[in-house]
């Protein structure tokens, strides 16, 4: 165990010059949303970024006591947004959980899900399209405007979550491909649904379908995608992650496009941003490939905006509606403005501001599963400011985000609609 | 070792989630913003009451437990580092109320967790204002603000955090309640303890709750900011303003050196062949008096050789001036992995002199150094950018640092303008006091906690 425990130690020093730019001020307490729950120096980036450092120089002797800090992190970027000396917080965590987590070893559910049915996406949708058949029995309507389930037996994986059903037919079954050629616009680009669009919000994904054809922008949606890796990379599995990024590679590398877009801050922000980051152990050809695929990639909100030039705004009246940040489309890609701009361009729809528009909703993907009470506490603020700006409709640009202000709003029996941006907009073709 | 039975009685005493004893939390406690070793503390506890605080400095003496005192863990100078073996950190962001806004006698009554800019803010919204502005006030502690004397931008005009300090009552090492000052602005009944707490960086008390006094804030305020070619020309402009009975509200100088650094970070257009800039704000309770000191200080800049100077027609443009101010810090954090801040203070007469000083430290010890800071207050942050791995340099870093504090002193100045004396300065104490001063305090320190519980190590050592 000391000589593992030494070889961790050497693999976490790889980020050594990342962490020792961290000076340790605590700017990062001001919008960690982790620490403003617990107030725990261990929470939030400086703390655990510390606690690396102690690991890699062998001072600390748990690893697992670091694993745990260090899993317990929604992602969002707040930090480091935020960060006096620029220290990209993300890069760390995200590496430092290959590291550890991969020496630690992932759980058995974890292997599962990810080695067994996520690299796996005919199987994986096969498992989701039953499961969408039988669901009925074991859940029960929640809140009719928001269109969420709750268990009707006491199941301690869902437990009090008010939940987004499983779609009865995915995007993939309603709309299996797509490759058509542009029309006016000129512009021809890819559609990553990801899979929470796919499964759980297909209505989303047909309506950017609808937009960009309205627009007359040629597509091309091919059969066979896979996720974007996501949730294999922020637990920690870097093979199931390549895996998943090598098979999209090869679907959209069969065609010519020119922007890769998406309508989930997630997907867009690790097709982006995570794909070359963690390409650093691939061929100089391999690394050239995603590069030049995730340079194309594309928030479709930001395409509608700052490509199309489609944003033409009106004074609305009738329906107030809200926006939510999420935080991989504000602090990762400096999309803010973007969206906003779309739903002012619907004449029935005005738009408010709620307060804290960009503070994390809590979802974190798994970090939901893991600790949800923490997570419930972090979306109720997004709640309570939700429903102090009067909004009857709260969009945002994130299937996660929609799903867990979903849960939030319906838990309080809020009358509230939760819809992604790109349906307000599609109101006013 | 911490025994188990005393482990269950802190545990009874807080509740199970507020006493951290694992071996990872325990490390997240063994640093702040210096650049120092640590000393891991046994055990981490965070009271959410007087009564839990009270009864933890009790049970940390009765068990003779070092206690170091910790708000959020911003200062620069190692005042929340634990120095001693099997001692405790004690945690004061369970204890964040603000207490009470008096808007008909300005003072309120805080707890010593409350987070700087939240209070400003609740107090701003009552049309009141608290000026103490430290750079870390976004997440920095009342608290911790009382106990290192933080000072801040508008340090000139407004003061320090001890400016505003009425009353302070905190625990003894013993558990007991010792009340200070009070809720008015006469108040001189007994030895003035408020303000003996005041920078005593935790080692003669632990706070409880705070009274500090409150203003009405400026209604109208102008920025400008003036070009030098010369640096003591620039310094020079900050003695003529204030001999010209004008006190601005914010006086800062940025060098040569910083400027280029924040323009390459942030292109904003700063003038990169300027020896030196100052940012100048002058506010008050008038418009048309402001306009007038403003006028009178670009008069005097231009006077006083500013190549020119740009005076801000509305907020906007009063932002966009802040902005290279804002961005000195990160400018220079950004440019090498370790940052040094010191924080140099001189009489403001003497700031050419200091500031001709760093440079030739920086050349004899081939190290880059940025200077920015107050310069109406003479309170300097020449900052070492450098990087702590590299053994030899850091060695030339601190010898760096020797030499800039021997300056300053020579120069009539003080050790710490705003950052406190920590373990980081206390061997230069004696140089800037005397022995006897430090005796003398010794003595105190002694006669208030015999056993030096309460963060030992700290101003005097020991």
């Amino acid at each position: 165990m000391t000589q593992d425990v030494h070889q961790l130690a050497k693999m976490l020093q790889e980020l050594d010059d990342q962490m020792v730019t961290c000076m340790k001020c605590g700017m990062c307490q001001a919008v960690c949303p982790i620490f403003a729950e617990t107030m725990s120096e261990g929470d939030v980036a400086r703390g655990k970024i510390a606690l690396l450092e102690n690991l890699s120089h062998e001072m600390i002797k748990d690893p697992q006591g670091v694993q745990d800090k260090l899993n317990k992190c929604l992602l969002c970027g707040s930090c480091a947004a935020n960060c006096p000396s620029g220290v990209k917080v993300l890069d760390i965590f995200l590496k430092a959980r290959v590291i550890v987590n991969t020496y630690m070893g992932l759980s058995a559910t974890k292997k599962a899900i990810f080695q067994g049915l996520l690299t796996k996406p005919a199987l994986f949708n096969s498992v989701l399209d039953v499961a969408s058949k039988f669901q009925g029995a074991f859940t029960k309507e929640a809140n009719e405007i928001i269109g969420s389930s709750c268990s009707r037996l006491n199941m301690p994986v869902i437990g009090e979550r008010h939940f987004m059903p499983l779609a009865k037919k995915s995007l993939r079954k309603l709309e299996p491909a797509r490759n058509t050629l542009p029309g006016k616009s000129g512009y021809r680009v890819a559609f990553f649904p990801g899979c929470v669009i796919d499964k759980i919000y297909p209505h989303v994904g047909q309506t950017v379908l609808k937009v960009l054809t309205h627009h007359e922008v040629g597509i091309y949606m091919p059969a066979g995608q896979a996720c974007c890796g996501i949730p294999a990379l922020a637990s920690g599995d870097k093979d199931s992650f390549d895996k998943l990024v090598k098979r999209n590679l090869e679907i959209f590398e069969k065609e010519n496009f020119d922007y890769l877009l998406t309508a989930c801050a997630t997907c867009t922000a690790t097709m982006h941003e995570l794909w070359p980051l963690m390409s650093g152990d691939k061929t100089q050809s391999m690394r050239d490939r995603i590069a030049a695929l995730s340079a194309k990639v594309m928030d479709i909100n930001q395409f509608l905006v700052d490509v199309l030039k489609v944003a033409h705004p009106v004074e609305g009246h009738g329906t107030k509606v809200t926006y939510h940040d999420p935080c991989h489309l504000k602090k990762s890609l400096k999309v803010s403005e973007q969206p906003r701009a779309l739903l002012k361009t619907n004449p029935n729809v005005e738009f408010v501001e709620m307060a804290e528009p960009d503070r994390c909703c809590g979802s974190g993907g798994s970090f939901n599963l893991q600790h949800y009470e923490l997570s419930k506490e972090i979306g109720t603020r997004k709640r309570d400011n939700i429903v102090a700006s009067g909004a009857s409709v709260v969009t945002t640009g994130c299937p996660a985000c929609m799903m867990q202000i979903s849960d939030m709003l319906s838990q309080h029996q809020d009358r509230i609609a939760v819809k992604h941006v790109i349906e307000v907009y599609a109101e006013t073709l | 070792m911490i025994s188990t039975s005393l482990l269950t009685e802190f545990k009874n005493l807080l509740g199970k989630d507020n006493v951290l004893d694992s071996e990872s939390d325990r490390h997240a406690y063994s640093y702040d913003a210096a650049v120092l070793d640590a000393v891991i503390p046994e055990l981490v506890l965070r009271p959410t009451n007087s009564e839990q605080l009270g009864k933890t400095v009790a049970l940390c003496n009765e068990n003779n437990l070092p206690m170091t005192v910790r708000g959020a863990g911003t200062n620069l100078s190692g005042g929340t580092i634990p120095t001693k073996e099997h001692g405790v950190v004690i945690l004061t962001n369970g204890l964040n109320k603000i207490l009470e806004i008096n808007e008909q006698d300005l003072y309120a009554v805080v707890q010593p967790g409350v987070v700087t800019a939240k209070f400003a803010a609740e107090v701003a919204k009552r049309g009141l204002f608290y000026p103490p502005d430290p750079g870390s006030q976004a997440v920095s502690t009342l608290g911790g603000n009382v106990s290192e004397n933080a000072g801040g931008l508008r340090g000139l005009k407004y003061g320090v955090t001890k400016d505003y300090v009425m009353g302070v009552n905190f625990w003894n090492v013993e558990g007991e309640y010792i009340k200070s000052g009070g809720k008015t602005v006469k108040c001189v009944s007994g030895f003035n303890l408020s303000q003996l707490m005041v920078a005593s960086e935790g080692t003669l008390g632990v706070f409880d709750e705070i009274i500090l006094k409150l203003v009405p804030p400026p209604v109208a305020s102008k920025a400008m900011l003036a070009e030098f070619n010369d640096i003591n020309k620039a310094s020079e402009t900050v003695a003529a303003i204030i001999a010209n009975k004008i006190v601005p509200c914010t006086l800062e100088l940025l060098d040569n050196a910083t400027i280029n650094y924040v323009e390459d970070y942030t292109k904003a257009g700063l003038p990169t062949d300027a020896a030196a800039i100052l940012l100048i704000e002058v506010d008050g309770g008038h418009m048309a008096l402001v306009e007038d000191d403003a006028e009178k200080v670009l008069e005097i800049c231009k006077k006083n050789g500013a190549r020119r100077v740009q005076m801000a027609k509305d907020a906007a443009e009063k932002n966009k001036l802040w902005e290279a101010r804002r961005n000195a810090l990160p400018a220079l954090a950004r440019a090498r992995p370790t940052t040094v801040l010191e924080d140099a203070t001189v009489p403001r007469s003497q700031v050419p002199a200091m500031i001709k000083a760093i440079n030739d430290v920086a050349a004899k010890y081939k190290l880059q150094i940025g200077t920015f800071g107050h310069a109406g207050d003479g309170n300097l942050h020449p900052t070492i950018l450098t990087d702590k791995r590299d053994k030899e340099e850091f060695h030339r870093v601190e010898q760096a640092v020797d030499e800039i504090f021997d300056v300053a002193l020579k120069l009539g100045g003080t050790l710490s303008g705003e950052h406190g004396i920590g373990t980081a300065k206390s061997k230069w104490l004696e140089k800037e006091t005397t022995k006897a001063t430090i005796i003398y305090s010794r003595k105190l320190k002694k006669a208030v906690d015999p056993n030096y519980l309460l963060n030992p190590g700290k101003i005097i050592g020991g």
